[in-house]
């Protein structure tokens, strides 16, 4: 047993209304520079649809994540090491810019300045990328929003795989849900291992996984070994960035800016401690659907004191396994087990996981006779196809989302009963192996959802690795090189402003 | 003029070349890098790319192993210089046109797609331009070569080419009667030099040595970096005596 620590997250869907925040406040921290305008670190999709970079699941096109060999080895999709390595000239599988969209802004200033005209003058649309006017915007970070586009189109949506989807299509059946997406700071990430600079790397002490800067040297293959399309090439400063986590700030104990700004509160943040040494087999478990019950597998009861013992020893801090403890992550993945990876078939051990929606009741046909079994709504006559979401959330086991769904609408149940009737059922908490003091549990969390419940955070310990004499006088947090701003062409040889050539003018 | 271009140039051209790269490796990290444009525009770079890539380095391990390799050894292993010189055209003709016709490739590409004009440096360009001169005086001087199969001129080459790297005094006159293009690409050549730390031509370097690292020295795939002073092993061995002194300190991880 080797034990680390990583600082897991959940997303509930159930909740998530679609409000953006969490992308807006998040772009407006880390990517409104020149050269990434384009990317977020964290969007919103919405579901069915292609996504951002469209069609980003599709792995048979991307190929990203890792593929189980006949012999029960690992490799990235895009190629073993030396096939990375042949293609370090042109990338085959790495998308264009206008595969997540070309970056525009709108010409505002005409609005003022436009001389005497017939017609009112308009904003009209150019691109962040050469400056030139763009006379149709063909996509844009959340171009399906709220279904937009035809359903023929949405439906290339990789989720639909073993749906018949076209009925789906019809007014009467259609379904949506938000999905956001973020980098999943993996267990076994692909696009660190695609990097031939080992710039990318993992960090032991709380499992955020980033890339050093100054190593990257814009080989591109961690663009497509990454299957969640999270890792953003920068194409002004030749750099690949992603989700950092927000790692300043959960360094000092708060939660991520996308987190913290969640409007729906349906994002939880918490401690997971995880066995190291299991990594490798639970990724390659031999058949896709094995792998979430594998990565339920690596991870490690805090409560276990041979766990707490092994972690002691292996350094991890004591308010760190305390912090384990009241980890609202490990108590809806391990305990209740309602959240899930989205698409362990990647095979990456992704750790930031997902409550699947519930949904209203499939037609109005059926309203008024709701499918009923044993007086709870029947999760698989939902609206939302539970295939569907097995596929996104499982690589197709729908057990585990059934039992989740069943659990969610239990709680909705109970809970009504506890604030209208004034009982508490236990026979529905019983049905679905539940106790009712769980159910309340899991109702302060999931549906309250309080600030200090949502987040258990403890701080990192610089103390034990910094020196403050010798970050005295430092940079601080920067985006480049330290000290440097790491400029070309903008600054001397010596690192100075350059200065335009200009001759002494006399000014009366 | 002679002696100063082919018998003192080279000396500052490679030593810019070499300190130049340590500085800015040293000073400014974040700046190296290979520049790619291929997230910008796909189109032209993937054939363009590669077919310039290959031919650019072979020409390069070309170049170094025919003009580096002692003469003496050729001989040892009964290559004649006549044969020798054949070698040299066929493989680097082949080798020069796929280049040329990549970097035309990338040279219209980069000149009128707007995308990329845009977001070029005037140094992104200039190097590319210098490059492709480089390969059309290159290729010229195999037309020179064919008139005089017998390799002797090329063995000038290599006499000089070794005297520079063994400090020789008299290296520069070895090549005194070349024909003039010859001298043209060993000065464009020794110009690329001088130039090749203040451009992206110092993804080179990171090009050759990144996948040595990689290939053999990465055990695995993952990398996992530790702040903590002390590796895991170290870690658990303070931790257990530690443990066996049994103090109120036990309880607390061994960092």
């Amino acid at each position: 047993m080797r034990v680390r620590a990583q600082i897991g997250k959940v997303l509930n869907l159930d909740k998530c209304i679609g409000c953006h925040t969490c992308s807006v406040t998040c772009k407006n921290v880390w990517t409104t520079r020149e050269g990434v305008e384009y990317a977020w670190f964290n969007n919103v999709e919405t579901k069915p649809g292609t996504g951002y970079p469209t069609d980003w699941e599709n792995q048979k096109r991307w190929n990203g994540g890792w593929v189980r060999s006949a012999s029960g080895k690992l490799h990235p999709k895009q190629g073993s090491k030396w096939r990375i390595l042949a293609n370090i000239f042109a990338n085959p599988s790495m998308p264009e810019i206008d595969d997540y969209y070309e970056p525009f802004d709108f010409d505002y200033d005409h609005l003022k300045s436009a001389p005497d005209m017939t017609a009112f003058p308009t904003a009209r649309p150019r691109s962040k990328i050469t400056g030139e006017r763009m006379e149709r915007i063909e996509k844009g970070p959340n171009w399906e929003e709220i279904l937009g586009g035809e359903f023929s189109k949405r439906s290339q949506d990789y989720n639909f795989d073993q749906v018949q989807k076209d009925i789906y299509g019809e007014y009467e059946n259609t379904f949506m849900m938000y999905l956001p997406r973020l980098c999943e700071h993996c267990l076994n990430p692909t696009c660190s291992a695609s990097c031939p600079s080992g710039a990318i790397y993992k960090r032991e002490e709380d499992g955020i996984v980033l890339i050093d800067q100054e190593k990257c040297r814009g080989w591109r293959m961690c663009i497509s070994g990454c299957p969640y399309k999270k890792v953003y090439y920068n194409w002004d400063t030749g750099k690949s960035e992603k989700c950092t986590f927000c790692y300043p700030r959960i360094e000092s104990g708060q939660p991520t800016v996308c987190s913290e700004t969640c409007v729906g509160r349906i994002r939880y943040l918490g401690v997971i401690l995880y066995d190291a040494d299991k990594i490798e087999a639970a990724a390659s478990a031999e058949r896709e659907t094995d792998l979430y019950g594998a990565q339920l597998d690596v991870f490690l009861d805090p409560n276990d004191p041979e766990v707490i013992a092994a972690a002691r020893r292996d350094g991890v801090p004591e308010d760190w396994i305390e912090a384990a403890k009241v980890s609202p992550v490990w108590k809806m993945a391990m305990d209740w087990k309602v959240a899930f990876p989205l698409h362990p078939e990647y095979r990456t051990l992704p750790m930031v996981w997902y409550i699947p929606p519930l949904s209203p009741i499939q037609n109005a046909v059926q309203a008024g006779q709701i499918a009923m079994s044993d007086q709870m709504p029947d999760v698989r006559s939902l609206r939302i196809p539970v295939k569907y979401l097995a596929n996104m959330l499982t690589a197709g086991d729908e057990e585990p989302i059934v039992h989740a769904l069943e659990r969610m609408s239990a709680m909705r149940l109970y809970m009504r009963a506890l604030t209208v009737e004034g009982v508490r059922d236990e026979a529905i908490a019983a049905r679905v192996g539940m106790s009712g003091r769980v159910i309340e549990d899991m109702y302060k969390i999931m549906a309250i959802a309080d600030y200090e419940d949502r987040f258990a955070i403890p701080t990192t310990h610089r103390e034990q690795n910094e020196h403050g004499a010798d970050i005295r006088g430092g940079c601080g947090f920067t985006d480049g090189n330290g000290c440097s701003t790491g400029e070309t062409g903008k600054t001397t040889l010596f690192g100075g402003k350059k200065k335009k050539f200009a001759l002494p003018q006399e000014t009366f | 003029m002679h002696n100063f271009l082919f018998g003192i140039y080279p000396y500052i051209a490679l030593s810019v070349l070499l300190i130049g790269s340590v500085v800015r490796y040293e000073r400014d990290p974040f700046t190296w890098k290979s520049s790619s444009s291929q997230m910008l525009r796909r189109k032209q770079l993937i054939i363009g790319s590669i077919l310039f890539h290959v031919g650019v380095l072979v020409i390069f391990v070309g170049h170094l192993v025919g003009l580096l390799t002692p003469i003496a050894i050729f001989d040892a292993i009964g290559i004649s210089h006549g044969a020798k010189q054949l070698l040299a055209v066929i493989a680097g003709g082949i080798a020069g046109v796929m280049a040329l016709v990549g970097g035309g490739m990338l040279m219209h590409r980069r000149w009128t797609d707007p995308r990329i004009r845009k977001t070029s440096s005037f140094a992104d360009i200039a190097i590319l331009a210098l490059l492709l001169a480089q390969l059309v005086l290159g290729l010229g001087t195999v037309f020179v070569s064919l008139q005089h199969l017998d390799g002797h001129e090329m063995t000038k080459f290599m006499s000089w080419a070794q005297g520079i790297f063994t400090f020789r005094s008299g290296a520069a006159a070895q090549i005194e009667d070349v024909a003039l293009i010859f001298k043209l690409h060993l000065f464009l050549g020794l110009t690329i030099f001088l130039v090749f730390p203040f451009t992206r031509l110092v993804h080179i370097a990171s090009g050759i040595f990144a996948p040595l690292r990689y290939l053999f020295l990465r055990v695995g795939y993952q990398l996992v970096r530790s702040r903590r002073h002390r590796p895991l092993e170290e870690r658990r061995r303070a931790f257990d005596k530690l443990q066996a002194k049994r103090g109120p300190s036990a309880t607390t991880p061994a960092e």
